[in-house]
């Protein structure tokens, strides 16, 4: 599995736990009575448990697990967005994220507002922006809904868009999570398409997703998340076999589902 | 793949010691040392405590242009870039200061000369500043949810786009200023110039002051719902609505401790007397400026990598 050249992506022995509130929304209000009543509301989640892998140049390395495995903390480990609470994450390469919220940075500013806040955010130039704009919103197909406010889009649109912005930033590095079931097939297909020429170009992508298709179509290697631990890291049908039989399904049936 | 625990603590070694060699400066997470790759991120464990401030300053630095643009945005969604959002702008303050002005002189029995308009209107204006800044600042990082879960950049870039929003909506106040100030028969002196130095220190106390706001907001959602009331009594216990030459001596060193009373009393001495400010008002004020700046921007660079669990 090793070759020598170095791995864009290194996780050394990373875990991740986070204290969360039980309150949905904390004020000082609810801290002050909790003071007086000396109760402490707060969870300790280890969401992601002693985990490590490596993806080489060139891979497409694909997540698979159950809803609460740790899946999309560990991405966002890997994106620089959640310290890792133990080990090591090292990224070579510019990384370009497509989390599960997309480019909806705000719902009541126009597609083009976001896309080139949402861009400079990430590390890019407004003239390079500017540049790759038109490219985007052709990929995207959104011509003339891109100076809408974002509440108007729909689902597919949003993603469309998010998908879009997230190839088009140059990455070394492509994050996406579960991102990829929005879209009609036509769309789907495109995207697919676009990520093999990424890889063809030796970007590296990681693929958080519960469609084994995906899995299967894309990926080279896979990594089976099990409730924060790692569960199996290895070849992407293997590995997509193993999971399926784990959760006992039927493959057939899930993979219309996703289409 | 198991390691035993000999090796697991020479691991761990290695990481303490890169950590240290990172903190010290000797090895920037994202230096360009290797030239296949321009980027190179090492993200290590840390909780609540500092990054590496060389780094974070020159990440802020080189995404400023995303706190203009944001700030820009801002603007542009509440309409401030339209000719009757720009009056609106102008309006808005100048209607404030007036009901302030009524209130005052009604309170007094006795009618205050435009002069003291004059005063007010400078006044209230370098306070909303402070005013909008720490309102929008504390917004600024939980209406920012979308892009913290989804970006990793430095957050300080939020409440100081709120902080460039403020400042720009405080530049054409000045016009109504110098209105009011030439119709009660003020004029232009070269003492006025001093008024750019204070306007840099409010701005400066506002970023330190947006910064623990909008990081305050995160863990306390209400905030902002009594903030109005903080700045409203703040407001009344700064020289805006008095001058500050009438505040009794044995209360005035008191009122020193609010740190807008000197910054505001060399205001109008500066732009309403025409004369220079005393040295010891700008003193004390240059140092609450620099003072709120490094506390705000400490508190919240040091919660910052906490914001993405909790928004």
């Amino acid at each position: 599995m090793q070759s020598v050249s170095s791995p864009s992506i290194k996780v050394d022995n990373v875990s991740i736990t986070y204290r969360t509130a039980y309150e949905k929304i904390p004020t000082l209000r609810t801290t002050l009575l909790r003071l007086g009543r000396r109760e402490k509301l707060v969870r300790e989640i280890e969401a992601v448990k002693d985990v490590s892998f490596a993806v080489e140049k060139g891979t497409v390395l694909g997540v698979v697990g159950a809803n609460g495995a740790g899946k999309s903390t560990l991405v966002r480990t890997i994106a620089g967005i959640l310290p890792p609470t133990e080990g090591r994450v090292e990224v070579l390469g510019r990384v370009s994220t497509l989390l599960a919220l997309g480019v909806g940075f705000n719902r009541e500013l126009s597609g083009r507002e976001n896309v080139i806040l949402g861009g400079l955010a990430a590390g890019l130039h407004k003239e390079e922006l500017e540049e790759k704009y038109d490219e985007i919103v052709d990929f995207a197909e959104l011509g003339e809904f891109m100076d809408l406010p974002m509440r108007a889009y729909s689902s597919g649109m949003y993603g469309r868009l998010a998908f879009s912005v997230a190839i088009h930033m140059d990455p070394d590095i492509l994050l996406i999570d579960e991102a990829l079931s929005v879209g009609d097939a036509k769309f789907r297909r495109k995207s697919f398409q676009r990520m093999r020429d990424l890889c063809a170009e030796d970007r590296t992508i990681v693929l958080v997703s519960h469609a084994f298709g995906s899995i299967r179509d894309l990926c080279h290697q896979a990594v089976w998340m099990n409730k924060g631990h790692m569960e199996m890291w290895g070849e992407a049908n293997q590995v997509v076999d193993a999971y399926r039989d784990f959760l006992g399904v039927n493959e057939d049936r899930t993979d219309k589902e996703d289409l | 793949m198991s390691t035993t625990s000999a090796e697991e603590s020479k691991a761990k070694g290695a990481i303490a010691a890169e950590r240290e060699a990172l903190e010290e400066g000797h090895l920037l997470p994202q230096a360009n040392r290797d030239d296949e790759y321009g980027e190179r991120h090492v993200y290590l464990p840390h909780k609540v405590g500092l990054p590496p401030m060389g780094h974070y300053l020159d990440l802020v630095w080189k995404r400023r242009e995303f706190a203009l643009e944001l700030s820009r945005t801002t603007m542009r969604a509440k309409h401030f870039d339209t000719a009757f959002g720009q009056l609106w702008l102008l309006l808005n303050p100048l209607l404030l200061g007036l009901v302030y002005f009524l209130l005052v002189d009604l309170i007094r029995h006795h009618p205050r000369p435009l002069s003291f308009f004059a005063h007010l209107l400078g006044g209230l204006f370098l306070y909303q500043v402070l005013q909008t800044a720490a309102t929008e600042g504390s917004n600024s990082v939980v209406r920012g949810g979308g892009l913290i879960l989804n970006t990793a950049f430095p957050r300080t870039l939020l409440p100081l786009a709120s902080v460039a929003t403020s400042f720009k909506r405080f530049v054409p106040t000045m016009i109504i200023f110098f209105i009011i100030h030439f119709a009660a028969g003020g004029g232009l002196a070269l003492e006025m110039l001093w008024g750019f130095p204070i306007v840099v220190m409010v701005t400066v106390f506002s970023a330190g002051v947006a910064m623990f706001c909008g990081a305050a907001q995160v863990y306390f959602r209400d905030l902002s719902s009594f903030l109005p009331y903080l700045l409203r009594i703040w407001m009344y216990i700064s020289p805006i609505l008095y001058y500050w030459k009438d505040v009794p001596a044995h209360i005035r060193h008191w009122l020193l401790l609010n740190p807008m009373s000197s910054m505001l009393a060399s205001w109008s001495q500066v732009l309403n007397q025409e004369k220079a400010p005393d040295p010891n008002l700008m003193l004390i004020g240059t140092a609450w400026a620099i003072f709120a700046l490094i506390a705000g921007a400490l508190f919240f660079i040091s919660r910052e990598r906490d914001f993405a669990v909790r928004i």
